[in-house]
């Protein structure tokens, strides 16, 4: 295998759509072996072959690719993917429907910050436990203990219950301890999504300091910006299996400029699986038009159009919708109960007297939930490129987030008014 | 901001055995990878540490909890069984008559409990991280041993207080104590693999622990069994657990020598099932759990 790091060849993963009920009571299964008795057993591998394509989904569908020693590798792609279940088969949590990956060197994965904390341990014990569960040697935590402590900023409350921690805090002590582990590969799933501004630059710091150190790195996000600044080279998802592979910068072109023209995806209907109900289509800035429907151009009324599609006709909705900058600052937030939708597809559409905002990069995240709970969340590719006149102070510095186009004058006062009033 | 950078420990591309593993579909029925869960030892004292740390806290009386237990149901067994029922007690003092068995019993009960409900209650580690799930009923199972130990010490202290000398089987209590553990990780190991697809389980193991307890000699002595159906009787390991306990700490009565062969034939099988058993689920507990 030389210097690969890792090879898969034709994985596949297969899940029952019951096993995405979690658990199930014996009185269903009880109930399932009165209507048919042949399949008591969930597990039971002849029941699977009699009836293959009926409440079965493919999580992946025959995956190949091949990642070199050191290489840093990008998984992008929408919700339902494959893109976890692929981390989740390389860290071997899960095993394999069919197919096989060879992987070559210590592997550690970051799938959550905060695996195996306790809050009733204090902060002390947690760095032990948590690391432990990681995969790092007792004798490597205590030679570490000290830079987690530091780089965490917990010193003074190191023995103290995790229970009485801030979220703040127990999030800055679970990345430090997983930012010190030292496997050959690590394996990230969208962990730095979460937690304030400032923690996702630590964040990104350190995975650029892991990929950088010589490791080999498989990361997962949906934050484009993301994987341009750390990825050499892109995996694109679709439906299970890899759409498109190669250097970062035509893959992750590709994918936006695919999902930015919604219509010409139909295929995302085609393959919603039969659990999902709703899904975000695409989005465009319908008013006013510029070269791309994600870029905006003018600063006059704006619209914009968020494209959905529903299996069956769904009620009372929730939509939410946010607005981040690159630097992960919530823009504006906004969110509408009550929403009575009809089968197929349609269309959320968003009026803006204007869009005062600076020029630069922005992202959508939208969500649809039914009383059922969510339906579909996303977030949005292709981002949001403002490109309109800049109303902004020279210098970054003294530059803010709005865009107000504004007019300047100077007025002195009339020098016969002036005097009318000493006069 | 200012983003801290630490100093890597260069990776060692030379002369480092790099570990190559082959990630398959799950195959055959038992794939028992020893020399795994040796890799992982310590992780499982990080569980079982865990769990002897996190049981008591925020408690009042501590530890004194793995003494209560044991000993206040003693008393009531002694009152009820003992003075009013006038259950047969081989000559020996009531609370030293149940106490002793309680012992091993109280162990097996709560360990069992514990390593039942392992899968459920790790359920956000298991789905993110991988290790041999095995630890983790037996961290479960091995935890129980402090509380075992705290309360023999109050064994000890009765015994000297009515004056109860063991004889040399004593010698042969850690055995029977490991059958104990054994018991305990058998089903143990069912049951949690269960219980992560079937909740069901939880519920049902509390009557299951009550009837087992019956069905073993806590209350009552094993010579209440008629002599042709102590090997029946035996199949269930526990009977031989407690019968041995009583034996090899006061000395009376017969050694329990069929009960305890057919506990041990009970106990390899229950175990050896129970780990095939939870093998072949390992494979699918974060998908299912």
């Amino acid at each position: 295998m030389g210097d690969l790091a890792i090879r898969v060849e034709n994985l596949s993963k297969r899940y029952r759509i019951g096993q995405r009920e979690r658990y199930l009571a014996l009185r269903d299964v009880l109930a399932r072996a009165i209507t048919t008795p042949f399949r008591i057993f969930p597990s039971n591998p002849k029941s699977e072959f009699r009836n293959p394509n009926s409440d079965h989904i493919w999580a992946l569908k025959d995956v190949s690719f091949e990642v070199k020693q050191g290489e840093v590798v990008g998984i992008i792609g929408r919700n339902g993917a494959g893109k976890t279940t692929l981390l989740k088969i390389l860290a071997r949590i899960t095993r394999p429907t069919s197919g096989y990956a060879e992987v070559r060197g210590r592997v550690g994965s970051l799938l959550e910050v905060g695996t195996g904390f306790h809050p009733e341990l204090t902060g002390r014990e947690n760095v032990y436990l948590s690391g432990a569960v990681l995969g790092m040697t007792k004798r490597e935590i205590d030679r570490k203990f000290n830079e987690i402590v530091d780089f965490a900023g917990v010193a003074e409350f190191i023995d103290t219950p995790l229970k009485y921690y801030s979220t703040g805090m127990q999030m800055r002590l679970a990345f430090a301890v997983a930012a010190h582990l030292e496997p050959e590969i690590l394996l990230v799933d969208e962990v730095l999504a979460v937690g304030d501004l400032e923690f996702q630059k630590k964040c990104l710091g350190k995975m650029e300091d892991v990929s950088k150190g010589g490791r080999t790195v498989l990361f997962v996000s949906h934050q484009m910006n993301q994987i341009r600044r750390l990825c050499e080279r892109v995996l694109w998802m679709e439906a299970g299996s890899i759409a498109q592979q190669g250097p970062t910068s035509k893959v992750t072109a590709a994918y936006e400029a695919a999902l930015s023209s919604w219509s010409s995806r139909p295929d995302l209907v085609r393959d919603a699986g039969p659990s999902v109900k709703a899904r975000f289509l695409g989005w465009e800035i319908a008013q006013p038009r510029g070269p791309e429907p994600n870029i905006l151009t003018d600063l006059g009324p704006t619209t914009i159009k968020f494209h959905l599609w529903a299996r069956e006709d769904l009620g009372p909705c929730h939509h939410g919708i946010v607005l981040y900058d690159t630097d992960g600052r919530r823009i504006w937030g906004w969110a509408i109960d009550g929403l009575q939708i009809p089968t197929g597809r349609f269309t959320f559409v968003y009026r803006f007297p204007m869009f005062p905002l600076r020029p630069g990069p922005y992202s959508w995240f939208v969500t649809l939930f039914d009383p059922t709970g969510l339906l579909d969340k996303w977030h949005v590719v292709p981002e949001l490129l403002v490109a309109t006149d800049d109303y902004q102070h020279r210098m970054d510095e003294w530059a803010g987030i709005l865009n107000l186009p504004s007019s300047f004058e100077l007025v002195t006062s009339s020098p016969v008014a002036s005097n009318s009033e000493t006069g | 901001m200012e983003v801290r950078t630490f100093p890597e420990t260069p990776l060692q591309t030379t002369g480092q055995r790099t570990t190559l593993s082959l990630i398959t579909p799950p195959r055959g029925w038992l794939d028992l990878n020893l020399k795994e869960l040796w890799e992982y030892r310590e992780l499982l004292y990080f569980f079982v540490w865990r769990d002897i740390k996190v049981r008591y806290k925020q408690t009042v009386i501590g530890a004194g909890w793995a003494i209560i237990q044991p000993f206040f149901t003693m008393v009531v067994f002694s009152l009820f069984f003992g003075k009013l029922a006038r259950i047969p007690s081989e000559g020996l003092p009531y609370p030293i008559f149940y106490y002793s068995a309680l012992l091993p019993w109280m162990y097996f009960a709560n360990a069992l409990t514990g390593a039942t409900n392992t899968m459920v209650e790790h359920q956000r580690v298991i789905t993110k991280v991988y290790f041999p799930r095995l630890i983790l009923p037996l961290a479960a199972v091995l935890a129980g041993l402090v509380d075992f130990g705290i309360a023999f010490l109050i064994l000890v202290a009765m015994m000297v207080f009515y004056g109860v000398v063991p004889t040399a089987a004593v010698l042969l209590l850690p055995f029977l104590l490991l059958l104990a553990v054994a018991t305990a990780l058998g089903a143990g190991l069912w049951l949690s693999a269960l219980n992560a697809i079937y909740r069901d389980v939880r519920y049902a193991v509390p009557f299951l622990v009550q009837f087992w307890m019956f069905a073993s000699p806590v209350a009552y002595p094993s010579s209440l069994i008629p002599e042709r159906w102590r090997w029946l009787y035996g199949l269930n390991p526990m009977a031989g657990v407690v019968e041995g306990f009583r034996w090899a700490l006061t000395g009376r009565g017969s050694p329990p020598s069929v009960l305890l062969l057919a506990s041990v034939t009970a106990v390899l099988l229950v175990l050896v099932g129970g780990i095939i058993y939870f093998q072949r689920m390992e494979s699918t507990i974060a998908d299912v759990v």
